[in-house]
């Protein structure tokens, strides 16, 4: 159009932009929340994993000027956190969500409390791929602006799959899931098992944090996971530990995520509150829709506290 | 937050002592020293509201027997009254600045009542009549500052479409909408703005997705009335459209693109509220003012600001400073064709109709519910 608008195309484009920018984190999470919950336990405290990454990033990419070291100590900072989860959780008789919740506010707390001097100071960002360069329409251009860590999440997420199916390590997670016994008597430590299983997933879950704080929204705030992480744990629920359905699951809900926004851009403009919730309804359906009082979830490892 | 509990503790003690100190008969020293107790409900340095009232409240730290005590992050509940009792029997504080538009009623009222010599003073409440004495409420004409950066994003805009990222629908968020707009209409009348209302104060990732959907609109100057304007800021000069800043200057975050915007000055309001006090007078029940009043301010304009575009808004400015402009004058219809404010008829800037606004003026694309 003469005025540079594209009308109504705002919505399907906004959709499709938010699915890349804003699915991320989800992806990073739910993938690495599916490595742990297939070695058979639930690691809750990835939402404080999220925004301690966040939060160490931004820190790194400021101080080093390097945005990518920031996302190293994201990962790492994941890493030592899941192996405090599991470290705690090896002691006999503890829950592993109740540990998960604790550190979860400790994440959180911990985060808000290292992150105070960050707020105000700008950091380097990661850069963006410009996909959208045989497009003169600049809508389209700054959708396909792409983070180099969306295409690392969606590349891990068929590659995950494969791991689970095919090698060595990803048959030894699952069993760990499916029947600690089986892997004991096979001569393995299910601990750890379960140990590199949830390091790996803080690991991927700090990384998912770097995202927020370094590429989009772009800053470090403490609204800036408001509940992402912990919807992203849900998520692998009902991508029944599935990585595919992960990438597919995180995609809808970055999508989502934008439609309000997007829909009172091009003028409709009632229950714009309705829109805002839409991704977690869209949880609440699908949960209902799957569930079933005869059977525990198809997929569900038989090991995690919530099937046993 | 954790050294405000330490020190706290430290404060329990020495108040303790204080108090056997007095029943002894003997007055401290310390009595001389009047502590102020600011309480904000997000983090102190958001390049927003809050650090807007942290600046105020370091200008207090400056002047002579003056201590200031802080909490951040408390949420608009029972737990701000916990933190106002907190600062009254543990810090001594005898005039406290609950900032957040949430802690008004019931719970600084509540408090006001239980302790009917200590001062309360609220950001943006409307204190009546049935209210308690010791208690007040001031709040800045910041639509001015608002009228002016329409001015100059009126100015500015190459498509004629301006954007405005909001929390939510309440009066103070509407007046700055519409005084935006009709200022944005004198530079130029066929500008429209396009609102999206995110649905809470602090929501990153929404702001985000609102900045982008705007720009992808057409829209190539935004502004906004959220508690961190940064998101928006900085995505917006990213995708190379020019914003208005809002709360505090927010030019260091993007220096290119950053026209102008809406500041409030409360450095310049506290002291004089401190000063009332010390001389013996009682600060107003309701307070408010505009840019003449030093309540509010506007940044220094960026450097694409046009000739033209300074001089219609440093005139315009200089009205509001002699006090004989109106920003609501009659006829104005609201975006769905009704008039909500009769030809003839002047809302001057403390008519307290436009605090019960409801409505968006012509111009405005958006909805209010």
């Amino acid at each position: 159009m003469a005025d540079g608008s594209i009308g109504l195309w705002t919505v399907p484009l906004a959709v499709f932009g938010g699915a890349i920018r804003v699915s991320t984190p989800f992806l990073f999470v739910s993938l690495g929340e599916c490595i742990t919950e297939r070695s058979g336990r639930i690691n809750l405290g990835l939402e404080g994993t999220l925004v301690m990454g966040a939060m160490s990033a931004y820190g790194i990419s400021y101080l080093s000027g390097s945005p990518w070291l920031g996302v190293l100590a994201a990962g790492i900072t994941g890493a030592l956190l899941g192996a405090l989860h599991a470290g705690i959780c090896s002691l006999p008789r503890v829950n592993d969500i109740a540990v998960g919740i604790a550190l979860m506010l400790f994440g959180t707390g911990l985060a808000f409390f290292l992150g105070k001097p960050l707020i105000e100071p700008t950091a380097a960002r990661l850069p963006a791929i410009d996909f959208g360069w045989w497009s003169d329409v600049p809508q389209l251009r700054a959708a396909l602006r792409i983070n180099v860590l969306f295409l690392v999440g969606v590349a891990i997420a068929p590659l995950l799959y494969w791991a689970f199916r095919t090698t060595r390590w990803g048959l030894l997670i699952r069993t760990a899931g499916e029947s600690a016994d089986a892997a004991r008597a096979m001569g393995h430590s299910v601990l750890l098992i379960r140990l590199r299983a949830t390091m790996v997933g803080g690991f991927l879950a700090g990384i998912g944090g770097s995202f927020l704080s370094l590429f989009y929204p772009g800053s470090w705030n403490e609204g800036l996971s408001s509940g992402q992480g912990i919807t992203a744990v849900a998520l692998v629920i009902f991508a029944r530990w599935d990585p595919m359905l992960c990438l597919w699951a995180s995609l809808a809900f970055g999508g989502a995520a934008a439609l309000g926004p997007a829909l009172q851009s091009v003028g409709v403009t009632s229950g714009y509150h309705l829109f805002n919730a839409a991704p977690y309804i869209l949880t609440l359906a699908i949960m209902i829709i799957t569930c079933s009082p005869k059977r525990t979830l198809t997929g569900a490892p038989a090991e995690l506290s919530i099937t046993r | 937050m954790d050294f405000g509990r330490i020190s706290r503790r430290h404060l329990l003690q020495g108040s303790a002592a204080l108090a056997l100190g007095s029943t002894l008969g003997v007055r401290s020293a310390a009595a001389a020293e009047t502590t102020i107790g600011f309480i904000y409900v997000g983090s102190r340095d958001d390049y927003g509201y809050n650090q807007a009232h942290a600046q105020g409240a370091a200008a207090l730290k400056k002047l002579p027997g003056i201590k200031v005590v802080e909490e951040e992050k408390v949420p608009e509940t029972d737990a701000v009254e916990k933190t106002m009792e907190s600062m009254i029997n543990l810090d001594g504080a005898t005039l406290l600045f609950p900032t957040s538009f949430g802690y008004y009623n019931p719970h600084m009222i509540k408090m006001a009542n239980k302790f009917p010599k200590i001062h309360f003073e609220h950001c943006g409440g409307l204190w009546a009549d049935k209210d308690p004495k010791n208690a007040g409420s001031y709040f800045g004409y910041i639509d001015e500052a608002q009228y002016i950066s329409g001015i100059v994003a009126g100015y500015s805009t190459k498509s004629g479409k301006l954007g405005f990222v909001a929390a939510k629908p309440i009066p103070q968020v509407l007046r700055n909408i519409n005084a935006f707009t009709l200022g944005a209409k004198l530079a130029n009348p066929k500008a429209t703005t396009q609102v999206i209302f995110t649905g809470d104060w602090s929501m990153p990732v929404k702001e985000a997705e609102a900045t982008n959907s705007l720009i992808d609109q057409g829209v190539d100057v935004l502004t906004c009335h959220v508690d961190g304007p940064k998101t928006m800021v900085e995505n917006a000069a990213r995708r190379g459209a020019m914003v208005c800043g809002y709360h505090v200057n927010q030019s260091p975050l993007a220096p290119k693109a950053y026209l102008t915007g809406a500041e409030w000055n409360w450095e310049a309001l506290y002291p004089k509220f401190v000063k009332m006090i010390t001389a013996g007078e009682s600060i107003p029940n309701f307070y408010r003012g505009g840019l003449k009043e030093e309540i509010v301010k506007v940044s220094p304009y960026g450097e694409m600001v046009s000739a033209e575009a300074r001089k219609h808004a440093d005139d315009v400015k200089a009205k509001f400073m002699a006090g004989n402009y109106t920003i609501f004058k009659g006829p104005i219809a609201d975006n769905k064709g009704k008039t909500v404010i009769a030809g003839g008829t002047d809302r001057g800037q403390q008519d307290p109709e436009l605090e019960k606004m409801d409505y968006l003026v012509d111009g405005v694309i958006g909805a209010t519910a």
